[in-house]
């Protein structure tokens, strides 16, 4: 433990669309709890006094998501809320109509979509239609509507993703609701990197079901919830006690649920202000390193955009050098998703967006948050020259060789 | 000075890494990948390429206390190795890829990337010494422990290479680098030797082979008389002086055992005969590599033709590129296509990759 504790960490954080640090508050809503004896199912008064922090946190968290309460699910995080959306709904809605095979979603998503798509297909002979995306990476509805109207009747769900957890750029959730609404489609929506930046009020949008998790907004690691309406039938991934709404099953865990909810009461309640801060640090840190390095190019869109997100190509770097050298002075960002091994393999998000393998390859993303401050930005700029000629360097002597 | 570890996992560059940072060095560890579908967990002890050995190098990396990346580099690695590899079969030679990897690879592609992005070398487990000379060359010499010693496969190392190397373990014997890992707290400590060919992960090359360059079935061929003794289902199963698994029904007239002779990649015929058939005693070899300045005149050392194989005294003569070694001690079942070490003393002198290997018709 003395060692993790004499780790210096990073002196400038710009990953928080991978994590960001927890909230104090909800710190301190997490270990009030933890000293706590009481399994919220138990019906004694240690289990009475556990459930009602679980009850009060699931309320906070309904009135910050604009849902009610009883449509709060609460999960391990993203991937499981995920999973439990796709795989949830598309047995459901298959168990009750066994013509609805296709999936439609987009080119873009989160692996933890995509992937439970894939498994679909290749084991519940799901019809998986990714839809393709503009050069910002934005869903192209009509692409959508054409497929939903070919044949209404086998489409089981759409799952788009509200913003991008890669170049943040914003889908157009609310013109997939309406095109879906028509046919009586469930609409799923992994609003992940959303939630605490952009204004998201599930009953306002139309959403049958939507993942949130509460990492990326200040609060503890391993928990979320799959938000889904009450009278969509979801069939669970996890069997056992049926603790929540027979969707879920698991004991509760009551300490995290509090500091997710608390985390998500601050964030919201700060959310605009917050946005309107980050968004003005992210154009000038874009803007100052354009004036460095003028051949740098900004991926995703400029007005669908998440206000924290950064994401630049720089051409002739590998993003990992980038990411190494950077790292060594101290400054932590990200090439694209985390992935297994740590072996960086060129984004699909990018190669949907148009780019080529050596324009994905040598991307970045800075992700801003709470912490994020204009000392971080003048960090990134201080830093940037020297790490991209250095990067460039390393990217031609790799070239040479292979050519020779 | 900056230095770049190469971590696969196991327990020598888990410890070589180790050892640079007491050196007083800034190190840094790199796991390689090197395998385009790397595969979650080892099967036996083979390989380095799965994602459970990156994970194994990263626990390492935290427990010495240093930073640590993942580079993949499974396309260079498929290029300038694996190709290279199935080529050299095709073409009827035996490569060493290990060989190939530490000349394209490892003090190539890592290194000029290394150097490029501001480090001063790598620092890899290999059991090799490097010792400064008085006119300020890097020499490299065999390791202490000669059960270990791998200066054969770091034979194609040049002058400026093996200036930016460091091998930490060369004065060491393996027991005592497992001690030391133990010591260290590092749970690579009792993780088995890795073997064979890392990208054939089976250990069935002959298999790997087939599957990818077809069977290349063919005939049997007595060298002295050309008849044909029976058929074989793939080339690829052979090596010159294999003795097992020939599958003749009929033993020879004397009765003494037959061994492949020589391989025809084409036709994909074997050629099966005595032992002493297998005796060379002259060896040509191109695409020369010197550590140092290429021996002038004729150099009496010793040359080593296989990883793990015996010393033979022998008369070396080299232009830049090619070079001809007399055997003073005759060697066994000699392939094209396996690299010659030469040695002076225990100072590695360079290497080169057979073309031929004859015996002197003069007895």
């Amino acid at each position: 433990m003395t060692d993790l504790d004499s780790t210096p960490g990073d002196a400038v954080y710009l990953d928080h669309a991978a994590s960001t640090p927890m909230l104090p508050e909800a710190v301190a809503a997490m270990t009030r709890q933890l000293p706590r004896t009481g399994n919220p199912s138990s019906l004694h008064a240690s289990g009475r006094a556990a459930r009602r922090v679980v009850e009060e946190s699931r309320e906070a968290i309904a009135r910050a998501l604009g849902c009610r309460p009883g449509e709060v699910v609460l999960t391990s995080g993203g991937t499981e809320s995920d999973n439990l959306a796709v795989k949830g709904l598309f047995w459901s809605r298959r168990g009750a109509d066994p013509r609805r095979t296709r999936v439609l979603s987009t080119s873009v998503e989160h692996h933890a979509v995509l992937d439970p798509l894939h498994w679909l297909a290749e084991h519940e002979g799901a019809e998986v239609e990714l839809l393709p995306v503009d050069d910002t990476g934005r869903l192209d509805v009509r692409a959508l509507r054409a497929s939903v109207e070919r044949d209404p009747g086998s489409v089981a769900l759409v799952s788009v993703m509200w913003a991008n957890n890669e170049v943040g750029t914003v889908q157009p959730v609310d013109e997939v609701v309406e095109v879906a609404r028509e046919h009586g489609i469930p609409v799923h929506s992994d609003a992940v990197q959303a939630v605490g930046q952009l204004p998201v009020d599930f009953a306002a949008s139309g959403v049958d079901a939507m993942t949130v998790t509460a990492h990326k907004i200040g609060g503890p690691y391993g928990v979320g919830a799959l938000v889904v309406r009450r009278e969509l039938d979801v069939t669970p991934l996890l069997h056992g006690g049926g603790q929540e709404r027979d969707i879920r099953s698991g004991t509760i865990d009551t300490p995290a649920i509090a500091g997710f909810a608390e985390a998500l009461r601050v964030t919201v309640e700060h959310r605009d202000e917050q946005a309107t801060r980050l968004a003005a640090l992210r154009d000038d840190l874009v803007e100052r390193v354009r004036e460095r390095v003028p051949d740098v190019l900004v991926n995703g869109a400029a007005e669908h955009r998440l206000p924290g997100n950064a994401h630049l190509t720089f051409p002739g770097c590998e993003g990992d050098s980038l990411l190494m050298l950077l790292d060594a002075r101290g400054i932590a960002c990200s090439t694209g998703s985390a992935c297994s091994a740590g072996v960086p393999q060129p984004s699909h998000v990018l190669l949907a967006m148009g780019a080529d393998a050596e324009r994905a390859r040598g991307s970045l993303r800075f992700s801003l948050g709470h912490t994020s401050s204009t000392a971080d930005v003048d960090a990134v700029v201080d830093a940037i020259v020297p790490v991209v000629e250095r990067a460039r360097a390393a990217g031609l002597a790799g070239q040479t060789r292979k050519a020779g | 000075m900056r230095v770049v570890a190469a971590m696969s996992g196991g327990v020598d560059s888990a410890v070589a890494a180790a050892r640079a940072v007491d050196a007083g060095h800034d190190v840094t560890g790199i796991h390689l990948a090197l395998s385009r579908n790397p595969k979650s967990y080892r099967t036996g002890a083979r390989g380095c390429c799965t994602i459970e050995d990156a994970n194994d190098a990263r626990r390492a990396a935290d427990v010495i206390g240093i930073p640590f990346y993942v580079w993949d580099l499974s396309d260079r690695f498929h290029d300038d190795v694996v190709e290279d590899f199935m080529a050299e079969y095709s073409a009827g030679r035996t490569p060493n890829p290990c060989l190939r990897c530490n000349e394209r690879i490892k003090f190539a592609a890592v290194l000029d990337r290394a150097l490029a992005l501001g480090f001063d070398a790598v620092a890899t487990g290999h059991y090799a010494r490097l010792e400064t000379a008085a006119d300020g060359t890097v020499e490299m010499h065999r390791a202490v422990d000669h059960g270990k010693d791998q200066s054969y496969v770091l034979g194609v190392l040049t002058q400026e290479q093996l200036a930016h190397s460091l091998f930490p373990l060369g004065g060491s014997s393996k027991p005592d680098v497992r001690a030391e890992a133990e010591r260290r707290g590092l749970s690579v400590a009792r993780k088995p030797d890795s073997h064979d060919i890392c990208f054939i992960s089976d250990g069935d090359t002959a298999g790997w082979l087939r599957e990818k360059l077809g069977a290349g079935s063919g005939d049997l061929v007595d060298h002295a008389t050309g008849e044909v003794l029976g058929r074989h289902e793939g080339a690829f199963g052979f090596t010159i002086g294999q003795r097992r698994g020939l599958r003749i029904g009929r033993p020879t007239d004397d009765g003494r055992p037959r061994y492949v002779l020589d391989i025809e990649p084409v036709s994909g015929t074997v050629t099966v005969g005595p032992r002493e058939e297998l005796t060379v005693d002259r060896i040509e070899g191109r695409a020369a590599r010197w550590c140092g300045l290429p021996p002038t005149g004729r150099l009496e050392g010793t040359v080593q033709l296989r990883a793990h194989g015996a010393e033979h005294r022998a008369v070396v003569s080299a232009s830049p590129d090619d070079v001809r070694i007399e055997l003073l001690e005759p060697a066994e079942g000699i392939a094209p296509g396996q690299a010659a070490v030469v040695y002076d003393g225990s100072r590695v002198v360079g290497s080169c990759t057979i073309t031929s290997a004859t015996r002197a018709r003069t007895a």
